[in-house]
């Protein structure tokens, strides 16, 4: 039998034909941390009395999820961290450079990897073919020393796409369905593989939201194939030297298949507090909404912020609703200023964040109040979150969140557009 | 043999429940992290848990962030293995690597209070308040010689690599 793409990267990286269910021992190409794991990944490093990194200059740490440091602790932490990179010389991504996973896809990661990061989110690399999962602290202190670490090779989900957005539906419309439909444990330990014709209509961008949320459905990795789409975008980060094609075999074998018509989907929001707890948007309308937060690994890029101001542009926010939004990366943040998308942005009436995870996981930069409801483009909407956990965070799309900006509850965009 | 009570919760129960994100800051402050331990599930739970106390979830519990002072927080509170009928990818690895055993097993009949004993070895659990004998799922090898070192640190620390 054939081979699905997680049984052919971890062969590879492996040197053992990987199969479903058993339990391998992986060369890991790129390994890294962030500000919230980062020190005890250090600590647990230093307690096992390790002397050098495997591979210095694949061992980053990121500096994005309380980044510029909001208080003294976390300052601290900061300087941990930055000392550690001094005296190992593994790479630093300090503040200001971006969210981990956005810098992870724009400069890093290649199809055919294997990438461990000590962030949940880190299987959004498998939008561009990558292996790709979050792991601990522990988990990472060891690639940090030995470059390798151990899998169970998962069995593999196939969702084959056919079809293409409509006008006002994005990706995050398509994989909050999904979530809705499978559940938050409908792929747990299990690989979730995207196939079908629908893909060449998925750009990185919109594969980058889809693989970032395969983790709320309880995933290992989220991957997709390595094709002319991600051939492209590697060209256009000057990396076509990175691309190689990659692909399933045709007789694969995949514990089941969900097919989804990209044609068929509607704008879509997960409620508090599950992000398995979906609803279409024009459900909810007349839901107030306080704060609006775009952007994050999820939905913090170019396309992301190109189509919030295209909804956006000469109108302003709701009195009653508050607008952040945090470029994933410089690199957005910059593209988005020449295209003249954050003007549009400013003059709405938004707040711009420099390139990081912002309000996403209430540390700084838009913390909820008690019985306050924010509608963000971020992962998650666990209770407590974003601050209080007497708040309410509703899940969806850039054009959901920049409808609702307009009206201050919760909006089909296609009502605006 | 493990003893203690079983302290009963829901399905879902996600890292932000056991240890919300907005306490990131005392990250690197244990004593004072744990404190906050389970807190949006139970805000009285660090006070009422003792040494050998058991944590039983439901499904799909830890799910969520990566962050490892989930199953930290818990085991500094004293709790001696988490039942479950189901467990986050990434919680599972982390208890393991911090020794903390993680049990797969039906949890519906054991009910908030009831006295426990568990059987690492028999992977079998006694709810002696029901007088019902449950039995549990093996652990992958990895996971046995990780969790009887201690951890994944003072695992690597002996062998210096991983042994299958």
């Amino acid at each position: 039998m054939g081979k699905t793409l997680a049984e052919k990267i971890l062969s590879l990286k492996s040197g053992c034909d990987a199969r479903a269910g058993d339990i391998v021992i992986a060369q890991v190409d790129l390994a890294f941390a962030q500000d919230t794991t980062g020190p005890l990944t250090v600590r647990q490093f230093q307690a096992g009395n390790f002397e050098r990194l495997a591979n210095p200059q694949k061992t980053v740490l990121f500096f994005d999820h309380a980044a510029p440091s909001p208080n003294r602790e976390l300052a601290n932490d900061h300087r941990f961290m930055r000392q550690f990179a001094r005296e190992t010389g593994c790479l630093i991504s300090d503040v200001g450079g971006g969210v981990c996973h956005q810098l992870v896809a724009e400069s890093l990661a290649k199809p055919g990897d294997v990438i461990v990061g000590a962030d949940s989110h880190t299987v959004t690399a498998g939008a561009l073919g990558a292996f790709a999962t979050g792991m601990g602290s522990s988990d990472v202190a060891i690639v940090f020393a030995l470059g390798k670490t151990w899998f169970r090779v998962p069995d593999s989900i196939k969702i084959s796409v056919s079809g293409e957005l409509r006008r006002g539906v994005m990706a995050k419309d398509l994989v909050l369905q999904l979530i809705g439909a499978i559940g938050a444990d409908g792929a747990t330990y299990k690989a979730l593989e995207f196939g079908g014709e629908g893909l060449r209509n998925l750009k990185i961008s919109d594969r980058l939201t889809v693989a970032n949320m395969a983790v709320e459905a309880g995933a290992k990795v989220g991957l997709f194939p390595a094709d002319r789409v991600t051939r492209g975008y590697l060209n256009h980060q000057k990396r076509g030297e990175d691309y190689q094609p990659l692909a399933a075999d045709n007789d694969a074998g995949y514990e089941s298949q969900i097919n989804i018509n990209l044609n068929a989907l509607e704008p879509t929001v997960a409620k508090p507090h599950q992000v398995d707890n979906t609803a279409p948007a024009r459900e909810l309308k007349g839901t107030k909404i306080d704060q609006v937060f775009i952007g994050t690994c999820t939905n913090g890029r170019l396309e992301d912020i190109a189509t919030a101001a295209e909804i956006l542009k000469g109108k302003k926010r709701h009195p009653r609703t508050r607008f952040i939004v945090a470029p994933a990366s410089p690199q957005v943040l910059l593209d988005a200023i020449s295209a003249g998308y954050i003007q549009i942005l400013v003059e709405a009436g938004a707040a711009i964040m420099p390139p990081g995870c912002a309000a996403c996981l209430g540390l700084h930069q838009g913390v909820l109040a008690s019985g306050e409801a924010c509608l963000s483009t971020a992962n998650r909407n666990f209770k407590g979150r974003m601050g209080s956990p007497e708040a309410f965070i509703y899940l969806g799309s850039p054009a959901t969140a920049a409808a609702t900006v307009i009206t201050g509850e919760i909006t089909d965009p296609r009502e605006v557009m | 043999m493990l003893k203690g009570r079983a302290f009963k919760f829901g399905d879902s129960i996600s890292t932000d429940h056991i240890i919300p994100g907005r306490y990131a800051y005392l990250r690197s402050n244990l004593p004072e992290l744990a404190k906050h331990v389970m807190e949006d599930a139970d805000p009285d739970f660090a006070a009422k848990v003792n040494k050998g106390d058991f944590i039983v979830g439901g499904s799909n519990f830890g799910l969520g962030s990566s962050r490892e002072h989930a199953p930290l927080v818990i085991k500094m509170a004293g709790v001696s293995a988490i039942l479950a009928k189901s467990v986050a990818r990434i919680f599972f690895r982390n208890a393991i690597n911090l020794g903390l055993p993680v049990l797969i097993c039906d949890t519906d009949g054991i009910a908030d209070g009831d006295e426990l004993e568990v059987d690492l070895a028999k992977g079998t659990v006694y709810d002696k308040t029901k007088g019902e004998k449950l039995t549990f799922s093996r652990l992958p090898k990895v996971m046995l010689d990780i969790l009887a070192k201690g951890g994944l640190v003072p695992y690597i620390q002996k062998y210096g690599d991983f042994k299958l």
